[in-house]
């Protein structure tokens, strides 16, 4: 994964390659194909691809068997998280990923339940529509709306994946404290504890 | 002519038509895996121990698809023209000697068809009528991509045919005969005529990349230019006949190149049959070879290159080999 941190690519080894102008006249001309013959430029390329041969090198991986590591930060379907204290759902309904949603995708409808606490009642996503931009992801107050990693979604249907219980983190998974946050933007960095302060009134 | 004569030639040939109809299969599967490797992939590897069973189902695939035969095409000419490629391929093999003779249970047998007298004229003429295959399906296709590949063949047939039979004049003139078994016999004597015909040499197998239109002379079916050319509109196993066709070439023009010029099968002995057969590998792979590394150019630079380089480089080295040979 460090690999694709590294945003200086331009620092291993890139260099602008000087290429002269192309000849116009006829002795230029004649003096680029001598030259281009007897430089022997094309064993040049042979010899590339032989080398490459020989390292054998592969770089490609047999995709449905293997599969290359995805970062944290993916945008893939959606996930609902619940909460690690109680198990119970995050989403507390406030509809702003719903506002936020730029292709107007999320479509949720709540209720007050028995105890009279907002309840989410329908919930569904649109994956025809989606984008996968992550704003739901950024704004959800509650870090509940989340991006996960799966992005194999070919299916009979689409709706296979935005069901609320399919997103919704099961809770067998829950009970083994194995639920993974999302990492991506919107959600708690690593040093966030440090960088806590009270709240503006206090100070 | 006698009974065992004719029966020797029917098996023969259908032991090189067997052989090289597989061989042009395996070919594909060679082609595939070293363009891989070569570009860092690991080409196909579901079927089968490490994707050796792809030819099977590249065959099955191509024997089942539904023969399409579009509206406006001109059907008896559309119908034809993949089987002249594929069948004046295997013709050229008739004059190529492909093993030294050997003795099997007490009877000679000598791996040639016919040793016709005009060998390497024969083998050359009949390749070039190949081309009769892309040139007719092109332009009886109702394709503007095809019309394109098959004007495109006519532009580099004449190229390089030029090229090819001045080149191999010079040798021609050395050895004083066509037949390619003399051929053979005369490099026994006087060493590989690679030697002293270097430049032939290196304009031969010029000239065979066009002849088979392999990169970087693949300019009649230039996948990235013209879709597939004069293939464009043919399905299943008339394509198929193309595909063999031109890998049939491509083994048959491996074997003719050492056999002109770098000793072919040498004494006769059965390290100089290994000898051959490793000789035609090597520039069967070379063709594969070229296809990862190099760039295809245009049809003027093709033209270019024959017309106004090649042309009057082999016809310098006949005249040079004509001095030398009278003084």
């Amino acid at each position: 994964m460090e690999q694709f941190n590294n945003r200086n690519v331009a620092d291993d080894g890139y260099f602008l390659v000087d290429i002269e102008d192309y000849p116009t006249t006829g002795w230029g001309k004649f003096k680029r194909v001598v030259n281009r013959t007897f430089k022997l430029e094309l064993f040049v390329g042979l010899w590339v691809v032989l080398r490459e041969m020989i390292k054998f090198d592969i770089h490609t991986i047999s995709y449905p068997q293997e599969k290359m590591p995805i970062g944290p930060r993916y945008r893939a379907i959606h996930e609902m998280k619940r909460l690690w204290e109680s198990d119970a759902e995050r989403c507390i309904g406030c509809g702003l990923c719903e506002k936020i949603c730029i292709s107007d995708c999320i479509r949720m409808d709540t209720r007050i339940d028995e105890e009279s606490r907002k309840e989410v009642s329908e919930y569904t996503i649109n994956l025809g529509r989606c984008i996968f931009c992550g704003y739901c992801a950024e704004v959800c107050p509650e870090l509940a709306i989340t991006h996960g990693g799966e992005y194999e979604n070919a299916s009979d249907q689409r709706e296979h994946f935005v069901d609320y219980e399919a997103m919704l983190t099961p809770i067998d998974v829950m009970k083994q404290n194995a639920q993974k946050e999302f990492e991506g933007f919107g959600a708690i960095t690593p040093h966030e504890d440090e960088r806590v302060k009270k709240t503006p009134l206090a100070y | 002519m006698d009974n065992a004569y004719l029966i020797e030639t029917i098996i023969k040939v259908v032991v090189i038509l067997l052989v090289f109809s597989a061989l042009a299969g395996i070919g594909t599967y060679f082609e595939r895996k070293v363009l891989a490797f070569m570009q860092r992939r690991l080409g196909p590897m579901n079927v089968g121990p490490f994707g050796l069973l792809q030819v099977g189902a590249d065959g099955i695939k191509l024997f089942t698809k539904e023969d399409i035969i579009p509206t406006n095409v001109v059907g008896p000419i559309f119908k034809i023209a993949p089987v002249i490629t594929a069948a004046t391929a295997f013709m050229a093999a008739a004059a190529i000697p492909f093993l030294p003779s050997f003795e099997l249970f007490g009877y000679e047998v000598h791996p040639i068809v016919a040793d016709i007298n005009i060998g390497i004229l024969y083998v050359l003429g009949v390749m070039a009528v190949g081309l009769f295959g892309p040139l007719l399906g092109g332009m009886a296709s109702a394709n503007k991509f095809s019309l394109l590949s098959a004007a495109r063949a006519a532009a580099v047939f004449i190229s390089y045919e030029v090229v090819t039979g001045l080149s191999i004049l010079a040798p021609i003139m050395m050895v004083g005969s066509l037949s390619l078994i003399d051929f053979n016999n005369y490099q026994i004597e006087n060493g590989w005529i690679v030697f002293s015909q270097p430049v032939a040499f290196v304009l031969f197998w010029i000239a065979a990349f066009a002849e088979t239109g392999r990169t970087p002379f693949h300019l009649i079916a230039n996948d990235h230019e013209i879709i597939d050319g004069f293939g464009t509109e043919y399905s299943g196993m008339r394509w198929g006949l193309f595909f063999i066709g031109e890998y049939a070439n491509m083994f048959f023009i491996s074997f003719v190149i050492p056999i002109i010029f770098l000793g072919g099968f040498g004494d006769g002995s059965v390290l100089g049959a290994l000898a051959l057969l490793g000789k035609m590998a090597f520039f069967f792979f070379f063709f594969l070879w070229t296809r990862a590394a190099w760039p295809d150019v245009r049809p003027d630079q093709l033209m270019w290159l024959c017309w106004k380089v090649l042309m009057p480089v082999a016809v310098i080295n006949v005249v040079i080999t004509g001095l030398v040979m009278m003084f």
